[in-house]
């Protein structure tokens, strides 16, 4: 299948000031050498924990944030050469559903207002009493009633904002679609239903997502290849299937064995120490070296560099565990 | 007797002049240095259950009806000054948020230290030795360091250990813990949680622990009580309620955690939403969403009963198999 997105070496990093009069104290470098592509048709899960990169990543593939270097190929086009208008355009065919659905809509305007919104921003005209219809067509699609249409957003529960915003993200009918953390701020029943809404949405109008969340066991349901990032840097690439058997890198298997299982026979029992360290001033060698339970001397001092697994994965570890 | 001993705690709000109840009536028992999870969704009253045990919600303007009794002493009939002397030195609370529930003004070490000048007749010295003792416990590093530091400077893990000392430095017999990881990663939400575990064994504090994640009741908890809308429907050990739950609300909200492994697509999900506590249905609040629902449960709101194999369960479905 052909790739939809390709991204290479993309890097971006943001100066960190203090003081009076903002004096640059340092550099973070929130994504840092990253290259993935996207399938036609795929679910690409991104997981990672807080300060990872994962949602800069999103941000960067919609050029919301411009890159220091590297390049994103949507659809064959050079999305960081393209001139403001063009994107302006090509936007509508890319779009993205926020972390939290309180916030990501105006809370003055109707649903049906803000369901709107999208077509005037792309200039699309209706015919007299065809827009009512197409958004009234829009709430049905995510297993809303056309009477939301009338409601302020403050009147939905979390979960029907989050459909709301869905709806608004397929107002423009968009072959790609970034989802950062859709769920993270709904309980576990809403978030199946939510995750059922996607499944069905995919299935039937032939959608490519970017997922991106904290949650392992979640992305390695949902999606079909889940990348793993630490400190602004893949760690490994891997098909969802093969997640829960072989997992390359250690920090993969670390995410694992974090994950408690709602089933009293099986406690976790090794855990990682320490944090995600600062990013600030990130190891010479491997990002994860100063947590890692297998670190070798070589870990500290090189890089390693992402490289192919058997199953047609990539990992950067030094050694791997498989 | 029971440790600590909750009958039928009701609290009502008055909305727009009009009564609300979002918690209905619910009973439990608690053993010394047991560890009860209460799990539920957003709006099902478990928060609301931890501040009517600790005479919290009376302050925001709720009616609080029912009996707790926490160690022979009934809490709702003390005074206010008496619930304070117990608030800290016999029940501590863990609230839900790290970030805000700090003070960013002042110094987490002096934060610790307030609570154990509140309640125990100590000098300054001999409480700050306390206080680095307890924080050394919960393996914060450089104790002596971190006291002298702001909230701000801390991460979110580091912040929660903090909070954890503030409830535990007056010796506690019982520690309420609200949400105490939800805000953390899942590493160190892993690390949390193993220190919670630690520490109610080896000191044999009694925990309860109010949790959204049925993941983290199942690594430490001895018995779980299931909430939803306001009621407890599901009451039992965790090896019962995870090999065999009982009430259709828990066996709904089980298959829709996915886990690793899972087929893509095999994920259920509970049709339509929570009621909100001010239109609640009639009868059981879950038979709109119910796929065993029968004529019974829209009139008849079922009792918590006992069951085979020591579980309690308010459902129609085992009421009938009862009579």
């Amino acid at each position: 299948m052909e790739n939809l997105v390709e991204i290479s070496n993309l890097s971006v990093s943001f100066d960190v000031r203090a003081g009076l009069f903002l004096r640059k104290i340092g550099t973070i470098k929130a994504v840092n050498e990253v290259s993935f592509s996207i399938k036609k048709g795929e679910i690409l899960g991104v997981v990672g924990e807080s300060g990872c990169g994962k949602s800069t990543l999103a941000r960067l593939l919609l050029r919301l944030i411009e890159p220091d270097s590297g390049s994103i190929v949507f659809n064959g086009n050079d999305i960081l050469q393209m001139p403001r208008k063009k994107l302006q355009q090509e936007r509508r065919h890319m779009q993205m559903v926020f972390q939290d659905p309180y916030s990501a809509m105006d809370p003055r305007y109707t649903i049906f207002r803000s369901l709107c919104e999208p077509f005037q921003i792309q200039n699309v005209a209706f015919a007299e009493g065809e827009r009512r219809k197409k958004i009234d067509a829009l709430l049905r699609l995510v297993g809303l009633n056309p009477e939301h249409g009338f409601a302020y957003p403050h009147a939905l529960s979390g979960g029907q904002k989050q459909r709301v915003d869905i709806a608004r993200v397929l107002a423009l009918s968009p072959q790609f679609i970034i989802l950062d953390e859709p769920t993270a701020a709904l309980d576990v029943s809403v978030q199946a239903q939510i995750i059922k809404l996607l499944e069905g949405l995919r299935e039937r109008l032939n959608l490519t997502f970017l997922f991106i969340s904290h949650d392992l066991s979640l992305v390695s349901y949902f999606c079909d290849r889940v990348i793993v990032m630490y400190l602004g840097r893949i760690v490994e690439n891997i098909a969802a299937d093969s997640i829960g058997k072989r997992p390359h890198h250690p920090y993969t298997q670390a995410l694992i064995e974090s994950i408690f299982q709602p089933d009293p026979s099986q406690k976790s029992s090794t855990i990682l120490e320490g944090e995600v360290p600062s990013p600030f001033n990130l190891p010479l060698g491997c990002v994860f070296s100063s947590r890692c339970k297998y670190v070798q001397p070589i870990c500290r001092e090189q890089r390693p560099t992402l490289h192919k697994t058997e199953e047609g994965g990539q990992v950067a570890c030094h050694f791997p565990l498989y | 007797m029971a440790f600590l001993e909750v009958k039928d705690l009701e609290v009502e709000f008055q909305v727009d002049k009009k009564p609300v109840i979002p918690l209905k009536g619910i009973s439990f028992e608690m053993n010394e240095g047991e560890v009860l999870g209460i799990v539920g969704e957003t709006g099902s009253g478990k928060s609301l259950t931890a501040h009517a045990i600790m005479g919290l919600s009376a302050m925001s303007g709720g009616k609080i009806r029912g009996s707790v009794k926490f160690a022979g002493q009934s809490l709702l009939d003390l005074s206010e000054k008496a619930m304070q002397s117990i608030r800290g030195s016999q029940i501590a609370f863990i609230p839900q948020n790290p970030m805000t529930s700090l003070d960013p003004v002042y110094r987490v070490g002096d934060q610790i230290m307030e609570g154990l000048l509140n309640h125990a007749d100590l000098s300054k010295s001999k409480a700050k030795q306390q206080v680095l003792d307890i924080m050394e416990k919960l393996n914060i590093p450089k104790a002596e360091h971190v006291f002298q530091q702001y909230p701000h400077e801390l991460s979110g893990g580091l912040k929660q250990r903090i909070v954890i000392a503030m409830g535990l430095c007056a010796n506690p017999r019982l520690l309420i813990a609200d949400e105490p990881t939800t805000a953390l990663d899942v590493t160190v939400q892993a690390q949390i949680v193993r220190l919670f575990k630690e520490i109610t064994v080896s000191k044999g504090i009694g925990l309860l622990l109010i949790t959204h994640d049925l993941g983290v009741i199942a690594q430490i908890c001895d018995k779980v009580a299931v909430m939803y809308a306001g009621n407890l429907v599901e009451l039992a050990r965790i090896e019962s309620l995870f090999g065999s739950p009982r009430h259709p609300y828990t066996q709904a909200l089980l298959n829709c955690i996915p886990s690793i492994g899972m087929k893509q697509g095999s994920l259920a999900a509970i049709y339509g939403n929570v009621p909100s506590a001010t239109d609640c249905p009639d009868g059981c609040p879950f038979h709109p969403r119910c796929p065993h629902s029968f004529s019974t449960c829209e009139s008849t709101m079922p009792t918590l009963i006992q069951i085979e194999g020591g579980a309690k369960v308010a459902c129609h479905l085992y009421q009938e198999n009862q009579e």
